[in-house]
């Protein structure tokens, strides 16, 4: 189980109030199909994703996105508490949807290269190192309960 | 995976936006992987790892002209780098997942620095780049 200190509580939480959500959202999975096109995979009733302009203005990619990233909003206030917090999502990405967790590796470390676009110097190499922890922890819950 | 025309270019103008400042960067992708991937510091037990350090200054330029050194032979970088890959692999012997952390840090040192240049397209390009590179420095392990 992942453990934050107080110090790395309140820099992941201080640079998470400055994120837009909706516009971080969709350039995070953007980027996720552009870099990483086997990642289309889940997407294919999405539309024209057949280049990187493509990808990055469509408005399913932008709306999919926001979701994806809302979502991670539970993690950064259930810190203490990964697990239990993405009970349900892990059971719906294993059942449902049948995603292979290691996309979710791939999508946390985008959303920090996201995060170190966004925040230039501020993102230092301790507040990088309390983002990996938190997207590592989030992508262990969501595989959790898998089977 | 086959780097494109296009990939070539966004590598070669990635790399003279970064100009002098690669040994910079590449100091500064080490002291991030440092942090966030604590177990490649057991392949530096013999440097001093504090902030500044001297060594990683020097340990970074060395990276940085490596990777300038494969920017500049894109088109056979398994040649550029032969050297490198024996060193790696007979040697050296760092784990290849360890190639994974410093090549994300490398990504990250570019858009924290360069976040106009730094766009999907070439993030995909350079992404490709640093893992061609890690193939290349691990295809002799064995």
């Amino acid at each position: 189980m992942v453990h934050f200190t107080a110090e790395e509580k309140s820099t992941i939480l201080s640079l998470w109030g400055k994120v837009n959500v909706e516009e971080a959202g969709g350039e995070a999975l953007g980027r996720l199909l552009v870099v990483y096109p086997w990642t289309q995979r889940f997407f294919d009733s999405f539309g024209n994703l057949s280049s990187a302009s493509a990808i990055m203005g469509n408005p399913k990619v932008k709306a999919h996105g926001k979701k994806v990233l809302t979502s991670f909003g539970e993690a950064v206030k259930n810190m203490d508490n990964l697990k239990p917090a993405f009970a349900k999502l892990s059971e719906l990405h294993c059942d449902k949807l049948h995603v292979d967790p290691e996309n979710f590796k791939l999508l946390g470390n985008v959303m920090v290269i996201i995060l170190a676009t966004h925040f230039g110097k501020e993102f230092t190499p301790d507040v990088q190192a309390a983002w990996q922890k938190l997207v590592s922890g989030v992508a262990t819950a969501l595989a959790h309960k898998y089977h | 995976m086959v780097l494109s025309a296009a990939d070539k270019n966004n590598i070669k103008a990635a790399w003279n936006a970064i100009g002098s400042h690669a040994g910079d960067h590449g100091a500064e992708a080490l002291e991030r992987m440092f942090h966030s991937f604590p177990t490649t510091k057991t392949y530096f037990s013999h440097f001093d790892l504090s902030h500044g350090s001297t060594q990683i200054k020097g340990h970074g330029k060395k990276v940085a002209d490596a990777l300038g050194n494969a920017v500049n032979h894109l088109d056979d970088i398994p040649t550029a780098l032969s050297a490198l890959s024996d060193l790696h692999a007979h040697e050296l012997r760092v784990d290849p997942v360890n190639f994974r952390f410093l090549s994300h840090c490398l990504l990250v040192t570019l858009a924290s620095h360069h976040p106009g240049e730094f766009t999907p397209a070439v993030h995909a390009s350079l992404d490709k780049f640093f893992s061609t590179v890690s193939t290349v420095l691990t295809s002799k392990y064995r």
